[in-house]
């Protein structure tokens, strides 16, 4: 029989939920009994997802952000969804070190870091439209 | 204490919309000492702290130290880069102490141990720093 739940948390798009994000999505994961890595791994990638959307989705500006966090056994399905402006090129924003916002100090890692640290990583976007990233990580 | 001594060490403690760090300055080395995760929020408030007292103080290497700081993401490696790329034409350096595993981690996949030096503790990044 499997093992499923579900959570669903909706913020605005201020970067001080950055960390809230984080804690969320690691507490809700803590039932799993991940390791501290793991729960690293996770926190970096919703960390990254959730600041690019408030970034680059919304330009810094006024929005909702919604994560999704479903586990199923022992895997953890991870969507970080905006209503933002959208990527135009995705495959140029997952290029490593690519940034749109050099002024802003970004350093162009985010999608690499959610690449390294979940086992899947899946963007879906429309340019006017907003975007939805879309994480797996299997939990040991 | 004579005016020389007095700017050589100098203890600025920031509490700014809930983010605290200290930032010490001593021998010319800017250590920031973060109390809190170093993400995309407290690298604002961060950068324009550590680049006032750049502007201000006679400091020739940055310090970041992680004893009190257990996160870091990609927006961290952005602050520490821009700091980096501060000092580094009037020949500063800059490095890291205190960091955990998970930190750790991160500095190793974004390759700024290449340009970053690692030290267990603050006194020794300070000694080793000054004397290259």
């Amino acid at each position: 029989m499997d093992y499923t739940n579900e959570m669903l948390l909706e913020i605005d798009s201020k970067s001080r939920n950055e960390s809230f994000a984080r804690m969320v999505v690691a507490g809700f994961v803590a039932q799993l009994d991940p390791t501290i890595e793991e729960i690293a791994d996770i926190k970096t990638a919703v960390s990254e997802a959730v600041t690019n959307a408030i970034i680059h989705g919304y330009d810094s500006g006024e929005g909702k952000i919604k994560v999704n966090c479903k586990i199923c056994n022992h895997e953890v399905f991870i969507e970080i969804k905006d209503s933002g402006k959208g990527i135009e090129d995705i495959e140029k924003a997952m290029e490593p070190l690519y940034t749109t916002r050099p002024e802003m100090e970004r350093s162009g890692m985010g999608f690499s870091f959610m690449e390294a640290f979940m086992d899947d990583l899946e963007v879906e976007s429309k340019p006017g439209e907003g975007t939805t990233i879309k994480m797996k990580k299997v939990i040991h | 204490m004579d005016k020389q001594e007095k700017k050589k060490n100098t203890t600025i403690s920031q509490v700014r919309e809930g983010v605290k760090a200290d930032f010490d300055i001593i021998n010319h080395c800017l250590i920031i000492k973060l109390f809190e995760d170093l993400d995309h929020h407290n690298a604002i408030p961060i950068r324009e702290q550590s680049d006032k007292l750049l502007n201000t103080h006679p400091v020739q290497n940055v310090i970041f130290d992680f004893s009190g700081s257990e996160f870091m993401d990609s927006s961290g490696i952005g602050v520490i880069m821009g700091r980096y790329k501060k000092i580094i034409f009037s020949g500063g350096k800059a490095a890291v102490t205190g960091v955990n595993q998970s930190v750790d981690r991160i500095f190793r996949l974004s390759g700024l141990y290449k340009i970053i030096h690692k030290f267990n503790t603050i006194e020794e990044a300070v000694e080793v720093l000054n004397q290259k």
